[in-house]
């Protein structure tokens, strides 16, 4: 017996050591990332536009890209993400069609963000004739992001109690009534935390960007969706390995930025989640 | 009445249609992917490019070998999953078994924080941090080689393996751990000869999904593990995986040339791996929700 506790004692031990090994780097990580960072943001890091080669002045263009990006990617991606999902919880029966759309799901989450890279490329970028542009890295972003955005859709659609469905159908509601009025509503908070959730990855994704929006240097904002833009991600990429001699001042704060930018959508998300779980009456 | 019918109908309509958009994409992803692979196949004989041992896109003639990226992606995932799968499947054991509730919550959060880092900013800790530190350590000529993409690839493929084994940890059923209690098992007892072993289906489906996870990753292996396209004797030495090729090259080519094809043809390789990786990590899923 004693063997068996001293024995449950040293597993134990082994298994928080694992995790210690899983968490400790990311806190290092991020400290590293603030502690080096930290000097190099400012107000004029952030407002101002980048100058001689990116060495100096800030990062402007390449934040206001991102957030551009995002705002396209939702436009695209929310209305064909929940009608998706809508498709799949209150409409689908168990046929070929709903298998497919199901398996497509869960092959669109495994595809290689590179892949998306190639594909916007040659759909949005040379077929459609939108260039390098906003509008092709939102569509390319907004395809990468429909998996997770239809996933947490379904599952807040799956969560509300069949007998809403039931007592609004009962009293004459046709079906999309019932849809819209009795169980769009109360899965708001699960689709706008996956939507977030979805949205923060798209934020810091690279290769999806690289051949279909990102431009190498250029220091002024977009001036129409078929412009060319920076990204902060791309940015990061470009003056950790492109530029030789790059003030390592200005490579961590742009890192600094990106981190929290993202960090900044999952607390969002984070809040949503727990705000609307605490309202949750049933 | 009528109105009311035929708003219905659009709106029905629209709904459908969304889903079809959903399969079209799948669809439209793997022609454009299979057209241009095979116009290169069309000049290019496919089993030089299946089995060729060499990736020389620019020299005279070219050649398009798909064996030393393929072996690159190989290596470097091998050994992310060596490195990652003993630490996150532990570390999902202590977070579903042992922890207390209060820590269960700030691990949990420390691992989405971990999900959430991009990319990019671990293959800039990579260059500036982690391949000057392996250098220094093991001696070696240069920093960017295969093990640094790994070690970075074990760390981002953690939290899909963190999370998804332990909802399988957390999903056998209580009365398994309760009998085995009631038999006189200690807490390791029950959880590595039971709860462990009936969670199996779940932990391999996440060990697939870390593999898909890491043979996708473009950014960090593209910025780290030394661009090198030539078979790598260990994986000490710099190399280069399907997905940096495509990256790293995919700005150079001419469009319409055969390296632009090729670069295609080596998406399309990927593709299908990571199809089959998922779909079988989907199936595993599956067995182990029932």
């Amino acid at each position: 017996m004693s063997t068996a506790r001293g024995r449950e004692k040293v597993a134990f031990v082994v298994l928080g050591l694992a995790t210690l090994l899983a968490v400790l780097p990311i806190l290092l990580t991020i400290l590293y990332i603030v502690k080096n960072g930290a000097s190099g943001l400012s107000w004029e890091f952030i407002f101002q536009e980048p100058r001689n080669g990116m060495k100096e002045g800030g990062i402007f263009p390449a934040i206001i890209g991102t957030v551009l990006l995002i705002i396209g990617t939702i436009i695209f991606s929310l209305p064909l993400g929940i009608l998706s999902a809508i498709y799949l919880v209150e409409y689908a029966r168990d046929n070929v069609f709903t298998r497919l759309i199901k398996l497509s799901v869960v092959n669109l989450s495994g595809i290689p963000s590179i892949i998306y890279g190639l594909f916007g490329f040659t759909l949005f970028v040379v077929l459609l004739r939108f260039g390098t542009s906003l509008l092709a890295g939102s569509m390319t972003l907004a395809i990468m992001s429909l998996p997770v955005i239809i996933t947490a859709t379904k599952e807040a659609l799956e969560a509300v109690p069949a007998s809403f469905r039931e007592i609004s159908l009962s009293l004459g509601a046709t079906k999309w009534q019932t849809t819209r009025y009795c169980v769009l509503p109360y899965a708001i908070p699960g689709i706008l935390t996956g939507t977030v959730l979805s949205l923060s990855r798209a934020a810091g994704e690279t290769a999806p960007i690289l051949f279909t929006v990102a431009a190498f240097y250029l220091p002024r904002l977009p001036r129409s969706v078929f412009d060319q833009a920076m990204a902060l991600p791309y940015h990061l990429y470009v003056i950790s390995t492109q530029v030789p001699n790059m003030p390592m001042r200005i490579s961590f704060a742009t890192a600094l930025v990106l981190i929290i930018l993202v960090f900044l959508m999952n607390l969002v998300s984070i809040v949503l989640r727990a705000h609307y779980r605490k309202k949750k009456q049933w | 009445m009528l109105q009311k019918k035929i708003s219905e109908y659009i709106i029905e309509t629209l709904i459908k249609l969304s889903g079809l958009i959903v399969i079209g994409f799948v669809f439209l992803i793997f022609i454009f992917l299979l057209k241009d692979s095979l116009s290169l196949f069309g000049v290019y004989n496919i089993g030089a490019f299946l089995f060729g041992t060499h990736w020389e896109p620019v020299s005279e003639p070219p050649k398009f070998g798909v064996i030393p990226l393929l072996i690159g992606s190989v290596y470097v995932t091998l050994a992310a999953i060596l490195i990652c799968v003993p630490i996150g499947v532990g570390t999902a054991m202590f977070i579903a078994e042992v922890a207390p509730p209060s820590i269960k919550h700030v691990l949990k959060a420390l691992i989405e924080i971990l999900a959430s880092i991009p990319s990019v900013v671990l293959g800039f800790i990579g260059i500036i941090w982690l391949g000057p530190f392996l250098r220094n350590t093991f001696n070696l000529p240069t920093g960017m080689c295969g093990l640094t993409g790994s070690l970075l690839l074990a760390f981002m493929a953690l939290p899909t393996i963190i999370s998804i084994s332990e909802d399988a940890l957390v999903g056998v059923p209580k009365t398994y751990k309760e009998a085995a209690y009631g038999l006189g098992a200690t807490r390791w007892q029950a959880l590595w000869r039971i709860i462990l072993p009936s969670a199996s289906s779940g932990i391999i489906a996440a060990i697939m999904l870390g593999i898909g996870r890491v043979i996708g990753e473009t950014m960090v292996v593209l910025m780290v593990t030394g661009n090198s396209p030539v078979i790598p004797a260990s994986i000490l030495q710099p190399l280069r995986t399907l997905t940096a090729t495509v990256a790293g090259e995919m700005g150079e080519t001419v469009s319409g040339s055969n390296h632009y094809f090729a670069l295609f043809a080596v998406g399309l390789v990927l593709f299908i791996i990571t199809f089959l990786v998922n779909f079988s990590a989907d199936s595993f899923l599956r067995r182990a929700r029932k």
